[in-house]
């Protein structure tokens, strides 16, 4: 069994060298897929939809902007673009591993650059919304003691939520691999009474077991894990944005 | 001899981290009964309870989450082995 971290392809030879990883690899074909998805799906609008993928379109875009609406206010639905974006990504980066590939959102670095993209945000939309003042004073708020509670407790916010998308998908990784092995040496030991040899190394057990596994890990958490982290975008965002 | 012992302690030490999902499955079982229990007097509010729990449920998980992760350090990308 070998469960490791992303494989590095190819080293660029400048800035002491950066590495070219699978997950930077599978996350510039799973843009490529969105954008040619997108593509079709947007071309040849009409005013009265007559094709199919108009009215899937319209009912994504209209489903979203109802999603952004009801958990951010009618007032921050210019942040929809944005979420649906994250949303995206990050599900289909989850799902990608239906197909084989290595989900880009069981590599930290990814989850973690999400997070802080979210922090900027949220960060400079209550500079802008309280003044500089009005937010560097609420770190000494209720007691000027509280000062380094409340910089920890601004600083973990990313990072928790990078860390459990990445854990929960990572985990699934690590737990489909360490079930499919199990498998593989249960069904060796089941079948060594068998005396063919071709017979008692056939993983029977191998077979449609992790595929129940795969339903929990690769399509329900996927799924959840990307609702949740642009649930909780959504919703320090528009705490932040309060007047 | 020293490797061996962080090797096993670090083993050891992973294996601990991971009580922490005690917790999470305590809590996120309450969660669900909670919310079972309001579906069950008002079935009309089974998409907003069910999506609330949901959410709920995901950060309740956190801190079985950050077990996991230094469970996941400890074998696959120890520290320790390095200060030797």
């Amino acid at each position: 069994m070998n469960v490791s971290g992303p494989k590095i392809y190819y080293t660029i030879p400048i800035l002491g060298g950066i590495p070219i990883t699978e997950t930077i690899v599978n996350m510039w074909i799973l843009m490529a897929v969105i954008v040619g998805i997108c593509l079709f799906l947007t071309r040849g609008l009409k005013e009265r939809p007559v094709k199919k993928r108009q009215v899937v379109a319209e009912l994504i875009v209209s489903k979203l902007y109802g999603l952004v609406e009801d958990t951010m206010g009618e007032r921050n639905t210019g942040y929809a673009p944005f979420i649906g974006t994250l949303m995206t990504i990050s599900a289909v980066g989850s799902l990608s591993s239906l197909v084989g590939m290595r989900p880009i959102t069981a590599d930290l670095s990814v989850t973690l650059a999400w997070g802080l993209v979210i922090f900027l945000i949220v960060q400079t939309v209550s500079i802008k919304t309280t003044g500089i003042l009005a937010y560097l004073k609420s770190f000494f708020q209720p007691v000027a003691l509280l000062f380094p509670l409340n910089i920890i407790s601004t600083i973990s916010t990313p990072v928790s939520m990078a860390f459990r998308h990445f854990g929960n998908i990572a985990s699934g990784l690590v737990i489909s691999k360490l079930v499919y092995s199990a498998l593989a040496s249960l069904s060796a030991a089941v079948l060594s009474f068998i005396p063919n040899d071709f017979i008692s190394s056939i993983p029977i057990f191998q077979v449609g077991i992790p595929a129940v596994l795969s339903i929990y890990f690769d399509l329900f958490s996927s799924g959840l894990q990307a609702y949740i982290f642009c649930m909780l975008s959504m919703v320090y965002i528009a705490n932040a944005n309060e007047p | 001899m020293e490797r061996a012992i962080v090797l096993a302690a670090s083993a050891i030490g992973a294996g601990l981290a991971m009580i922490a999902g005690l917790g999470p499955g305590i809590g996120e079982g309450i969660a669900v009964s909670k919310a079972l229990e309001a579906i069950g007097r008002q079935p009309e509010c089974k998409g907003t309870v069910t999506s609330t729990m949901l959410l709920g449920c995901a950060v309740a998980e956190s801190t079985g989450i950050y077990s996991l992760v230094i469970a996941l350090i400890l074998i696959y990308a120890n520290p320790l082995v390095n200060l030797l």
